[in-house]
């Protein structure tokens, strides 16, 4: 970390979203992450996102666990509400906290111990009944916080700091992701943020389960040579399938790509994901074949990159359980208590 | 883009936007830091060996270093009113408060056997007589004023500048084993040359005011006065009062200080009439504001036309009125309005419409080249004339500046003076001394203050107006005291502290990029410059400030920094996992006349 606070001041002609903000309004405290950690440019990411959207950091509730990257929403979208749970219970507290009040957007963030290890079941049940949220893995291959043992996530073969090889199998959550019905699967890296941010961007607009597993190296423990979670390793064995754009309409030209090699996608929010395809032969609708490609891939040391699967039409647990739009903390008393009629009613419908 | 050559000083000199802006390159940042932590006398010692006249300079200075001041391009568009650091202001600081520092001048040198004559004995010719008395040349400065100082001593007026300020300086230079004439105008450059010196100086300065010949000018002669010769006068005690109703003609600074004195000796209804616009008047910004200030009022588009008088007794003056207008070239030109002339009533004017150059003791037929404006030919950079033994410097070479131009000119030309009495090649010029220290004393410690203070540019105190006014020996402006100065300190951000990129440590982890308050650190692929200056985070649209670009790093991207705007806060080479940043402060102090001339062959080739 550093002494001073970073200074208010910024960049003359730093530009202002529609509601005003500039980016620097969506950062949060100085990190106390060490130097250099992957961490922190995913927070840049999600600050970078945020601000592109034109969301009000208060309109956000981020949720974490515990761990270095579960630190990590002090770090950006100070204004957002936020609540840094127990150990792997983040995906828990958010499905609560998402019942209670629909309004809000959830960012849950979490590390490879956090979500592979203690909280693996919770990250499975999260998944499973389609919450509406992005959670975002930051996984670096091990437990950063408790000084760099390794994590489930950890390659078999991978080598400690120490020198020491890595035994156990390990656990690819974006393979556990697909496999438990995710209806937004994608794989970022902290070095690449030209990717990042418009993964982010379109988790965000996703309805439904969007998990974005993000290779974030750890600088002080996992960056050296033999990691399969250090820059260098990342970077030569990148295979990145498709290029993402987030557009607000169809007729928006960012990027101009060859015809024939740009999809859209049109999300739940009106906006449109356009896609630019880097393999021809992936397809992000088939998760069949999303598993397939990965497992391929996986098994020749790549590490497979970008938006991997997508169901634009999901539907989120609020539809399956037909609960009330209006937050539960502004319904009125007569609405939260209609009466004995009303609960004879109910009861007598259940006998 | 080609990877920036750190081993020339030219990129990180530039970084420093103040010291590259002073003609005399004095390390503004470094001497500022000194002075926050209250060691004034070496902040004092750091001005006087690049500007000689820090205590005159710390009050009078035309400051070319504020407008360039990175601050105020720091704060464009982040709430307070942009200001550039208090530069000049925190000079005086220095020189107020620095207590007693004989001791730490330099020695008298034995004599070489060689001699100099400077004429006249302005900045010019005293900074030439500095820097040449401690290496052991023999100077004789000669002037035809009785004291020494040139137009700091009789044109800068009292209430801006003490005597005793003046003396004082002087005093050090002089004290160096100098010989002063006073009261010795040189008549004759060809007996002067006879005179057997090796090298002459000419610092005699723009001595002439400009005068308007207009009908009345010459009936009314008692009561209309040139600028200048009016404010000598002033400066010598010949004139004590003045009339109550005075018109000013002129809007450069030498009308500003006719108005001012002529309202501390008894006018009472002073104006300054202006044939240009406010904002087109050559007078600074803070020189109009502070003649306003004590009431003095400024009338623009006002042409003078006649000075009316009854029997050669000034009474009025008259103009004709205009309005700019674009001419098809876009050039403003100002043309009558055609409304009828404006008649103002006077009893005194004072005519401040310039200066000129008059080398009237320099006879044509010595071999010594001038040019059709009447000024001397001289090789821009080394300050020789076509005589290779006569050198010039100040308002005599290329017609009035100010002091801080006529002090880089008594040195380069003592340098060339110097050489020239070596029998070495003039054109030739010893390299500046560029040291470059790391400022990392721990994770995130640095031995520079690196936070950025908030706060707005502190005012000076002044005297009050009724005291101000009713004498001309009364300092206005009373210089911060101590804990101002260290706030005002605080503001400068330290622009030599300079961010220094190793390419081979980077490991493209973005984390400089991410922390950098002002987005000024970019890693993209390489382009031309008016590529990478669109690419980058925040587009580089001041194309007067370079560009710092890496060779190409591992990803076979660049690193792009825009130094801009960067506030040298030490956030990316403390975010930074791999030392690939550093803050290193670079100090660059100019070459000088001196002994130690090591390396000269290596020296700066002219350009
Ligand atoms: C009213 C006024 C106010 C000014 N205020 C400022 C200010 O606030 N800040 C600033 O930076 N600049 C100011 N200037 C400009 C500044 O004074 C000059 O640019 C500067 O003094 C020039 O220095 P110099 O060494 O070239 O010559 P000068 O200072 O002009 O000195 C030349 C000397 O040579 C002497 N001399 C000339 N001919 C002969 C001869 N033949 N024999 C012997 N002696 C001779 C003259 O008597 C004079 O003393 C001001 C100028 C004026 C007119
Ligand atoms: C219930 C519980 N068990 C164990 C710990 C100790 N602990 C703290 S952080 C952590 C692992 C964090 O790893 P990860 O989620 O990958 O975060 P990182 O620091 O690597 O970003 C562990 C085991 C704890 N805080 N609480
Ligand atoms: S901030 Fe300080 S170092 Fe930078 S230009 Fe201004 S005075 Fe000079
Ligand atoms: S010192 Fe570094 S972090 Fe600070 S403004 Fe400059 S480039 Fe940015
Ligand atoms: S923080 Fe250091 S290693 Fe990381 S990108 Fe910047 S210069 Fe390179
Ligand atoms: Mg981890």
């Amino acid at each position: 970390m550093t002494w001073i606070a970073k200074p208010r001041l910024h960049h003359p002609t730093l530009a202002r979203n529609s509601l005003g903000y500039t980016r620097r309004d969506y950062e949060g405290k100085v990190s106390t992450l060490c130097a250099g950690c992957g961490h922190d440019s995913i927070s840049a990411a999600i600050v970078q996102a945020f601000w592109l959207m034109d969301i009000a950091p208060h309109r956000v509730a981020k949720l974490s666990g515990i761990g270095c990257s579960s630190k990590t929403p002090d770090y950006f979208l100070g204004p957002a509400h936020g609540f840094n749970t127990v150990h792997g219970r983040m995906p828990s507290v958010l499905t609560g906290a998402n019942l209670a009040n629909r309004s809000l957007i959830y960012l849950g963030v979490s590390g490879d111990g956090d979500s592979a290890s203690i909280g693996l079941g919770q990250f499975a049940h999260a998944i499973r009944r389609g919450v509406d949220m992005t959670y975002i893995v930051e996984n670096n291959g091990v437990y950063g916080l408790t000084k760099g043992q390794f994590s489930a996530t950890a390659d078999p073969g991978s080598v400690s700091k120490k020198g020491v090889a890595n035994t156990d199998g390990p656990l690819d959550l974006v393979g556990l992701a697909l496999l438990l019905g995710a209806s937004f699967v994608a794989r970022g890296f902290a070095g690449d943020k030209a990717q990042l941010v418009p993964l982010v961007q379109a988790a965000i607009s996703h309805k439904g389960s969007a998990i974005i597993d993000v290779i974030s190296p750890c600088i002080a423990f996992n960056n050296h040579a033999g990691s399969t979670k250090s820059y260098d390793y990342v970077r030569e064995h990148n295979e990145a399938v498709n290029q993402l754009d987030l557009v607000p309409s169809r007729n928006e030209i960012t990027v101009d790509y060859a015809a024939g090699e740009t999809v859209e996608l049109a999300q739940h929010d009106g906006t449109f994901l356009r896609l630019h395809k880097l393999r021809e032969d992936y397809d992000p609708h088939d998760r069949i074949g999303a598993m397939n490609y990965l497992h391929e891939h996986q098994a020749r040391g790549e590490v497979v990159t970008g938006l991997l699967y997508v169901d634009p039409a999901a539907q989120d647990l609020h539809a399956g359980l037909e609960t009330v739009e209006t937050p539960l903390n502004l319904l009125s008393e007569a609405e939260l208590c209609p009466g004995a009629a009303v609960l004879e009613h109910i009861n007598s419908s259940l006998r | 883009m080609h990877p920036t050559d750190t081993s020339k000083p030219d990129h990180f000199h530039k970084v420093v936007d103040c010291q590259w802006a002073c003609p005399a390159h004095t390390p503004v940042p470094e001497y500022i830091r000194l002075i926050a932590a209250g060691r004034y006398a070496d902040a004092y010692m750091v001005n006087w060996h690049s500007n000689v006249f820090p205590g005159i300079l710390g009050r009078t200075c035309d400051r070319p270093c504020e407008p360039a001041c990175r601050r105020v391009r720091v704060e464009t568009n982040n709430g307070n009113e942009a200001e550039s650091v208090a530069i000049c202001r925190l000079k005086r600081v220095a020189a107020d408060h620095k207590g007693d520092i004989q001791a730490r001048l330099p020695q008298r040198a034995a004599a070489n056997g060689r001699r100099v004559a400077c004429v006249g004995a302005g900045p010019a010719s005293l900074t030439v007589a500095r820097d040449l008395a401690h290496l052991g040349y023999q100077v004789s400065v000669f002037d035809r004023d009785p004291k020494a100082g040139g137009f700091m001593r009789t044109q800068v007026p009292r209430f801006r500048l003490p005597e005793e300020v003046i003396d004082e300086e002087i005093g050090y230079i002089l004290g160096l084993g100098i010989q002063f004439h006073g009261g010795t105008p040189i008549s004759s450059l060809r007996r002067l040359l006879s005179d057997g010196f090796d090298a002459i100086f000419v610092g005699s300065g723009a001595p002439r005011g400009r005068d308007l010949d207009l009908p009345g000018r010459r009936e009314a002669a008692a009561r209309i006065h040139i600028g200048i010769d009016w404010l000598a006068s002033v400066s010598f005690g010949h004139v004590t009062s003045i009339g109550k109703r005075v018109i000013v003609l002129g809007g450069g600074n030498t009308a500003m200080d006719c108005c001012r004195s002529a309202r501390r000796l008894g006018g009472t209804a002073v104006k300054v009439i202006v044939r240009s616009g406010y904002d087109e008047m050559k007078a600074s910004p803070w020189e109009k504001e502070d003649a306003q200030h004590e009431g003095i009022p400024i009338l623009n588009y006002l042409v003078p036309v006649e000075f009316e008088h009854e029997k050669g007794r000034l009474m009025a003056v008259r103009f004709r009125k205009v309005r700019p207008e674009l001419d098809d070239r876009g050039a403003r030109r100002l043309v009558p309005s055609g409304e009828p002339d404006q008649r103002i009533e006077c009893d005194e004017a004072i005519i401040a419409v310039g200066q000129e150059n008059s080398f009237p003791w320099i006879e044509r037929d010595l071999g010594l080249a001038f040019d059709d404006g009447g000024l001397p030919v001289l090789d821009t950079a080394t300050l020789q004339s076509s005589l290779p033994n006569v050198f010039f410097g100040g308002d005599a070479a290329f017609g009035p500046k100010n002091i801080i131009w006529a002090v880089a000119h008594g040195h380069e030309a003592a340098i060339s003076m110097d050489r020239w009495m070596r029998g070495e090649d003039v054109r030739l010029r010893p390299p500046p001394r560029v040291h470059m220290t790391s400022q990392k004393m721990g994770i995130h410690e640095w031995s520079y203050d690196n936070d950025i203070s908030p706060e707005p540019r502190r005012k000076v105190p002044w005297a009050a107006a009724e005291l101000a006014l009713k004498s001309i020996r009364v300092e206005v402006e009373l210089g911060f005291d101590g804990s101002n100065a260290w706030k005002e300190a605080q503001r400068c951000l330290n622009c030599d502290v300079q961010t220094v990129f190793k390419r081979e440590l980077c490991i493209e982890c973005d984390a400089c990029t991410d922390i950098c308050p002002m987005d000024c650190i970019t890693f993209t692929t390489n382009g031309d410059e008016a590529d990478l200056r669109r690419q980058l985070r925040a587009p580089a649209l001041n194309v007067r400030q370079d560009l710092y670009v890496s060779d190409s790093l591992r990803t076979g991207r660049v690193m792009v920094k825009d130094e801009d705007v960067c506030l040298h806060c030490g956030l990316c080479a403390e975010r930074c996992p791999t030392g690939a940043w550093d803050m290193q402060k670079f100090l660059l102090e100019l070459s000088r006349a001196a002994p130690d001339r090591e390396s000269v062959e290596a020296g700066r080739e002219i350009r």
